[in-house]
């Protein structure tokens, strides 16, 4: 649950940069992929799977809980508190069994009452206790993130295991959340980040749930009944498949009773993994006429799945050419060297059920098609000659010094945990993981970037009144 | 423009990080974590912060300036935050735009951000490269070097990120047509990323005296979180930034012009075609939270009663005992040097217009001070959340980092920062009220509808 409000707040900071950190709710710092862009939910730690340190791995426990789950465990005492991440695969996508939004719904009302306490009292304890959670509906999965102190655990875990097995779903807070959640909604329609997604996801994803909006359209928003969101809890919290990742102040001892309390009530079903999803990537252009004095581009290809054997060498390429920040190319030539942007980026996508590889670039809307030219420009350019032994180096060199940044809070910790589980991975893959950067020679590098940088495929989406772009 | 939490940044990305982290502790941006804390002074007057955090062999490292874009000379806005870009050009010793590269190539990330009453630089890097970030920070304080080619592309940088933060965004527009009519004098009245116009016209000159007037060790505030030992930490600075020459702007104080008693209430409705969602905020200018911290104590637990999520008094009579409004709220900014504010909002539902909205915004308020305060449950709960942040703030070096180096830019001693959850436990009932009377002054305040308009008429074509 993160953004369906604009804040009103007086200085709030601007949607472009930061709505969903924005808003000073339980989630906290889920934000990055939404600030990339993506809209598509993935959770932050899909994002940041590869890396951690070794000595986290040596300290990750793989538990089996009495009831039979697995999780994995960091003890860290230092603090009193606990950081849970548990990640249950399907999420929106499995909207299609109900109706559209959902999920995206369902993560809205959780924390609105449960059992026999009501939305405002439900509330008054979660604040009693200083437990913070949310829940996130992603295009894949849906999840659950919460910190609670040693000293109100157990009550902290009834808690949750309510808002989780029994919500109430009253007729106020759904008709609050529901007209929060159509004014969202109605944001959208000219935020030009929001416009782009929605464009070429309905391109790429056209005969597909991912194009889909994730959240749905208004008139599912107005529809949905109590009854969808029991529903979809249902299909939200299967515990086949589920990942859990716990950090902080509690023991492996502890932590077993515990979870089997707070999960043991949910189903447990085999769900059949749906089939990969067709994609179209047509080399479009596709302008969306907005009056607004930036356009925002979006520019999106064919990427690569998680598990796929080229994945690495891959996002190394990614990080040369657009992922690293201040150091990318993309950075280099369309913001040092030419000062057409504050913000380009490019990124891969690992969806579960397809791989997108996409660039993002902002710019005033007389020198938007200049940006676009040069981010098409350096796609060809890589893609023909690949990337120097310096550049292969530096990137290696940040990503494998780098990866203990990703590990230096109880919940960063939780969430790489999760999501390593989740992808499938075992605690050992922590420790093997800037070997595997560490291999990934010039030859490699070359072959992705062949196989992906198809310059001539990609969708690229303009809204604005950017001058000198014609549709095609 | 808010002085203390939409700082602006150099790169978008690391920049919501860092919001994200500091948003852990906005209930109270002056904050009150007590971890391991030690601190230091170099004989040419820069102060040295030092928060262990022994958990991961991680450091963050912090340069904190006292020198915001409340300090830019009248008429150059922007300046604060355009020279910030411009410290990651080159030095002497390393030129080319360089340092972000280095830093990047030793498994290290880099940022800076700009508020109105400090600017900022940090690198988040493995601990054993503590002194490889501060001698290249120490480099770049007196040395650097800079040219009207990089004005030229960065300042258009700029302009593209001003475009991004407000001219593609109506709220952000909104936002700073209200800070212009709250400060009458006070430059908290011009955005932190200055007026586009201003920008435009930034140059080579007005970034060399920013330069030469503000950065110096004297007026600089090193902050290091991590995993590390002060002793080490103090030797290092020593030697690094030590033999930097002060500038003698440390000591004297920051001069800003002052507000004028404020004598009249400011309205203003704001118009775009790109509202879906209206709504009304008023935002109240009050004394600075340094001069008295148990009232801005007192403040930021009224916020809390009156706004501070869906149980304060705001949002069960906006939102959940009627249905006037989609959100509503209240909100303290006390982090800021020279004066604080206390904002009120409802964002009203479909159908309902934005005078009832602030209609209904007023009985609440009016109730309350008619009231005898915040209920001891109300207090309790309050309170109790507010220890809690303090908990789970010291899961963050960066959180513990920012509140430190932004307390201390802001008129905040150690012991004011380490103290200031006493002083929320120390609020009464009887505080709050006073605090309320005290701050609900409509002379004092600026009232913004945002509204929606119809789009501009086709223009003729052929």
């Amino acid at each position: 649950m993160t953004t369906h409000m604009h804040t009103p707040r007086h200085a709030a900071p601007p949607r472009a940069t930061a709505v969903a950190a924005a808003l000073p709710d339980r989630t906290g710092a889920m934000a990055r992929a939404a600030w990339l862009g993506l809209g598509l939910g993935l959770s932050a730690a899909c994002l940041w799977a590869w890396a951690s340190p070794a000595n986290a791995a040596a300290q990750i426990q793989q538990i089996e809980t009495p009831g039979g789950l697995k999780a994995w465990l960091v003890e860290e005492h230092a603090i009193p508190m606990v950081a849970i991440e548990i990640i249950f695969p399907g999420g929106a996508g499995r909207d299609a069994e109900g109706v559209a939004g959902s999920s995206y719904f369902l993560s809205a009302m959780l924390d609105e009452g449960a059992g026999e306490l009501e939305s405002a009292a439900f509330s008054a304890k979660a604040d009693e206790l200083a437990l913070r959670f949310g829940f996130d509906a992603g295009q894949d999965s849906f999840s659950v993130s919460a910190r609670m102190l040693t000293a109100n655990r157990d009550e902290s875990v009834e808690l949750l295991r309510l808002a989780m097995t029994q919500p109430r779903f009253d007729d106020e807070p759904m008709a609050r959340v529901r007209a929060q959640i159509l004014s969202g909604l109605r944001n959208e329609e000219t935020d030009p980040g929001a416009m782009a997604d929605k464009a070429w996801r309905a391109a790429v994803f056209a005969s597909d749930a991912y194009g889909a909006p994730m959240k749905g359209e208004a008139a599912d928003v107005e529809a949905m009944q109590a009854d969808d969101l029991r529903a979809a809890r249902l299909r939200a919290f299967n515990l086949s498949g589920a990942a859990i990742g716990v950090v902080g102040d509690i023991t492996a001892a502890e932590l077993g009773p515990m979870l089997d309390r707070l999960l043991g009530d949910l189903p447990n079903v085999a769900v059949a993994p749906a089939p990969k999803a067709e994609t179209s990537f047509d080399g479009a252009l596709q302008v969306v006429e907005f009056d607004t004095p930036q356009s925002v581009a979006r520019l999106v290809g064919p990427g690569i799945l998680r598990d796929d054997p080229d994945f690495m060498p891959a996002y190394v390429m990614n990080h040369i050419l657009g992922g690293g920040g201040f150091s990318s190319r993309l950075t280099e030539e369309v913001r040092e060297k030419r000062g057409l942007t504050y913000s380009v980026w490019s990124y891969l996508a690992p969806l579960d059920r397809a791989g997108l590889y996409m660039a993002g670039v902002s710019s005033d809307n007389a020198r938007i098609k200049e940006a676009v030219d040069v981010i098409r420009t350096e796609w060809a350019r890589m893609r023909d000659h690949g990337v120097t032994a310096a550049e292969l180096e530096a990137a290696q060199r940040y990503l494998t010094g780098a990866y203990p940044l990703r590990f230096d809070s109880n919940a960063k910790i939780a969430g790489q945990l999760a999501g390593l589980m989740r992808d499938g991975f075992a605690p050992s893959y922590i420790t093997e993981r800037n070997a595997l950067i560490e291999a990934v020679t010039l030859d490699d590098v070359a072959r992705v970037a062949e196989r992906l940088l198809r310059p001539d495929l990609l969708h690229v989406v303009v809204v604005g009144k950017p001058e000198g772009l014609l549709a095609n | 423009m808010t002085p203390m939490l939409s700082p602006l940044t150099k790169s978008p990305r690391a920049a919501l990080a860092a919001l994200a982290a500091l948003l852990v502790a906005a209930a109270a941006p002056t904050a009150f974590a007590q971890p391991q804390v030690t601190t230091f002074m170099l004989e040419n007057g820069m102060k040295g912060v030092v928060i262990e955090d022994h958990r991961a062999p991680v450091v963050t490292h912090m340069v904190w300036y006292r020198v915001g874009a409340a300090d830019e000379p009248h008429g150059h806005s922007g300046i604060a935050h355009f020279f910030e870009h411009l410290m990651f050009k080159g030095t002497d010793d390393i030129p080319d735009s360089a340092f972000s590269k280095i830093i990047s190539s030793n498994g290290g990330q880099d940022n800076a951000f700009t508020g109105q009453d400090y600017t900022a630089y940090f690198q988040r890097i493995a601990a054993d490269r503590l002194e490889l970030v501060m001698t290249m920070e120490a480099d770049r304080m007196r040395d650097l070097v800079i040219n009207d080619d990089h004005i030229r592309t960065e300042r258009d940088v700029v302009l593209e990120e001003r475009n991004q933060r407000v001219e593609n965004d109506p709220g952000a527009l909104f936002n700073e047509q209200l800070d212009a009519a709250l400060y009458l004098n006070h430059p908290y009245g011009i955005p932190v990323i200055g007026w586009k116009h201003e920008i435009s016209a930034l140059n080579l000159v007005d970034a060399r005296a920013f330069y030469e007037r503000w950065y110096a060790p004297d007026n600089a505030i090193l902050v290091v979180a991590g995993d590390v030992n002060p002793a080490e930490v103090q030797a290092l600075a020593e030697k690094h930034f030590g033999p930097l020459k002060p500038s003698g702007v440390g000591a004297s104080p920051r001069m800003r012009a002052t507000e004028p008693p404020q004598l009249s209430p400011r309205r203003l409705t704001f118009e775009d075609p790109r509202v879906r969602q209206p709504y009304v905020t008023r935002t109240y200018v009050l004394p600075s939270a340094k001069d008295d911290l148990d009232r801005a104590a007192a403040r930021e637990v009224l916020a809390e009663v009156l706004g501070g999520g869906v149980n304060s008094r705001i949002a069960q009579a906006l939102t959940i005992q009627s249905t006037t409004a989609l959100s509503a709220g209240a909100w303290h900014r006390g982090g800021a040097l020279d004066y604080s504010e206390m904002g009120v909002y409802v964002v009203p539902r479909p159908g309902v217009t934005l005078g009832d909205a602030e209609a209904a915004l007023d009985k609440v308020l009016a109730d309350f001070l008619a009231s005898d305060g915040p209920t001891d449950t109300e207090l309790a709960r309050i309170k109790s959340v507010s220890r809690a942040d303090k908990i789970y703030s010291e899961d963050s070096q960066m959180t513990l980092a920012r509140i430190y180096g932004a307390g201390l830019t802001t008129g905040l001693t150690i012991d004011d920062i380490q103290t200031w959850q006493d002083r929320i436990d120390a609020v009464t009932a009887e505080d709050v009220m006073e605090a309320a009377r005290a701050a609900f002054d409509l002379d004092k305040s600026v009232t913004g509808w945002l509204m929606t308009a119809p789009a501009n008429p086709e223009e003729p074509r052929g």
